[in-house]
């Protein structure tokens, strides 16, 4: 594996300096990258630097700061333009994360475009906003919800999502990769299948895309939606991709500032894209930031990245399979660094107390996807999941300190 | 005994703890020693659900005392239950109502009653002492 050559972990570890402290008395190991990533000195910089000399309201002043604001801000959104690999830079809507993401395309798009009778489907791995929203607008509108099933090994089924589609489908709205057990999702399969159904797609993509090369015109989607706090950015802050003619279509979602034209007591008029559902002053100084973030990856090689996370990924699989009684929930050969499991006899919350105490964080508990648990019929899972920064010798750590919890617990 | 004097003799017991894994190893027994809680109570009206693990509360009135019976699926904090009724079970239930509970931060433990736990034990505590104001109005 040359590629992981070409990346110093070591330096890199450098450029976080949240994991250079003690917890509970040992050297932090920090596998809850799922849930967010740490954030390098760039981007936390960054934001700094804008409070400091930049910070203005932006596109409506005249004067310097509000110049300055402005134009890092647009410059983060063609950045992400180019992340995203979208056609224009109307295409990429500020979301506050995933979660308003895909709000956003049930209040305006879903009360629009889908009516009593129609169905929507969504898959058996979805986080808990991946689903809600939805269920929200079917009890509302008198839509139907079709769940696509997951397999044992922890895929989609996807002969299963094929018999489901019909004419009546108007959405498919599945995620990229599931943020419980690692899979990633044939998206590319999903969308060309549903369009051939005349039904549009959303991917959720929180948890794909600091892991996987993302192509949306590529993908053909028609709605992508991700957090800048999972791809080493900050937190509040999120896109949502929508191809041009959808958002054009669409009506706004919060109605304000920014997202008008002209406002008279008889008739507003709607700005144009993407103002129109950028409603309110945003987050300026974290749309900068993520910039900054989208840099830091590209300045790393994202291939790099990916060939050291799996690398992780395989090492840690490897591991934890011979502990005795534990059982990795989601054995998918399509997988990022993500390792969810099961302990014979061991409640996953006292793994994770007694693993906090090592100084080792992971996530316990059902992840935000309670159905999928239910799929698996377990309570929930402990998972560790892994990013740029991390190494072999913390899963070494982790392994020493899952021994110590059975030694403690059995 | 008291309240506060089960809480400071708890409080003592600790002392003895020079190592994290001793002081959990310790709590894990408690655990396990604690009574089994009848599987027909574990019902809906009896349980309090945390983002990670389930608790189970049950309350009952013997003479002028309020005794508690508890249980949860995880067993740190089965353990932690297990001292919470050491503390405050078979007491009068004006005097849990008001009863102070400072023996889980003395012990190193409140972490266990923080919101980010959401583990049901914040909970069960709230749901104790809401058991004594209740049965303390009823008298």
């Amino acid at each position: 594996m040359q590629l992981i050559e070409t990346l110093d972990i070591q330096a890199i570890r450098a450029d976080f300096p949240i994991l250079n402290q003690e917890i509970n008395g040992r050297k932090l190991v920090y596998f809850d990258n799922a849930a967010t990533t740490q954030k390098p000195t760039s981007v936390i910089e960054t934001i700094s630097h804008y409070y400091n000399f930049d910070n203005a309201n932006i596109h409506r002043g005249i004067h310097t700061l509000a110049e300055r604001a402005t134009r890092d801000f647009e410059a983060s959104r063609e950045a992400i333009r180019d992340f995203l690999g979208a056609s224009s830079i109307e295409e990429i809507i500020f979301t506050s994360g995933t979660t308003q993401g895909i709000n956003l395309v049930a209040s305006t798009f879903g009360r629009k475009f889908i009516k009593e009778g129609d169905e929507i489907i969504i898959s058996g791995m979805e986080h808990h906003s991946n689903i809600v929203p939805w269920q929200m607008l079917c009890e509302e509108k008198g839509i139907k919800l079709k769940v696509i099933p997951v397999t044992d090994l922890g895929e989609l089924d996807m002969e299963a999502y094929a018999n489901m589609l019909s004419e009546k489908v108007k959405l498919v709205s599945v995620n990229h990769v599931s943020n419980s057990l690692g899979t990633i999702n044939p998206v590319k399969n999903i969308i060309d299948l549903a369009h051939s159904f005349g039904a549009k797609v959303l991917i959720d993509g929180a948890q794909a895309t600091s892991h996987l090369n993302v192509d949306v015109q590529a993908l053909d989607a028609d709605f992508y939606v991700f957090s800048a706090h999972k791809l080493y950015g900050p937190t509040g802050i999120g896109v949502l991709y929508g191809k041009k003619d959808i958002l054009n279509a669409m009506p706004p979602y919060m109605g304000g500032g920014e997202m008008i034209k002209d406002v008279t007591f008889e008739k507003t008029t709607y700005n144009e894209l993407p103002y129109k559902f950028e409603a309110g002053t945003p987050n300026i100084a974290d749309v900068v930031a993520l910039k900054t973030a989208l840099e830091y990856i590209a300045f790393h090689g994202k291939e790099n990245i990916a060939a050291h996370e799996d690398m992780l990924l395989k090492y840690a699989t490897e591991q934890l399979s011979e502990i005795e009684g534990l059982k990795i929930i989601g054995q998918s050969k399509e997988k990022i660094s993500v390792v969810s499991f099961v302990m014979d006899g061991i409640h996953h919350q006292d793994v994770g107390v007694l693993l906090d105490n090592q100084g080792v964080a992971i996530r316990t508990g059902h992840h935000c996807t309670q159905p999928l648990m239910q799929r698996f019929n377990i309570l929930g899972t402990s998972r560790a999941s892994f990013a740029v920064y991390n190494t072999l010798e913390e899963i070494d750590k982790l392994v020493v300190g899952l021994h110590k919890v059975k030694k403690m617990l059995l | 005994m008291t309240i506060n004097e089960s809480q400071d003799e708890i409080i003592e017991e600790f002392e003895l703890f020079d190592d994290w894994a001793d002081k959990y190893e310790y709590i894990i027994d408690l655990g396990k020693k604690l009574k089994g809680f009848p599987e027909e109570q574990k019902t809906e009206d009896n349980i309090i659900k945390g983002c990670q693990s389930r608790v189970w509360l049950n309350a009952r009135k013997e003479n002028e005392s309020l005794v508690f019976d508890a249980d949860s699926e995880a067993i740190i904090v089965k353990g932690l239950v297990n001292m919470l009724i050491r503390v405050l079970s078979g007491h009068l239930p004006q005097e849990i109502a008001k009863a102070d509970l400072y023996f889980m931060e003395k012990i190193g433990m409140s972490q266990h009653l923080a919101q980010t736990r959401s583990n049901g034990l914040a909970s069960m505590v709230k749901q104790m002492k809401n058991y004594a104001i209740a049965y303390s109005l009823k008298n």
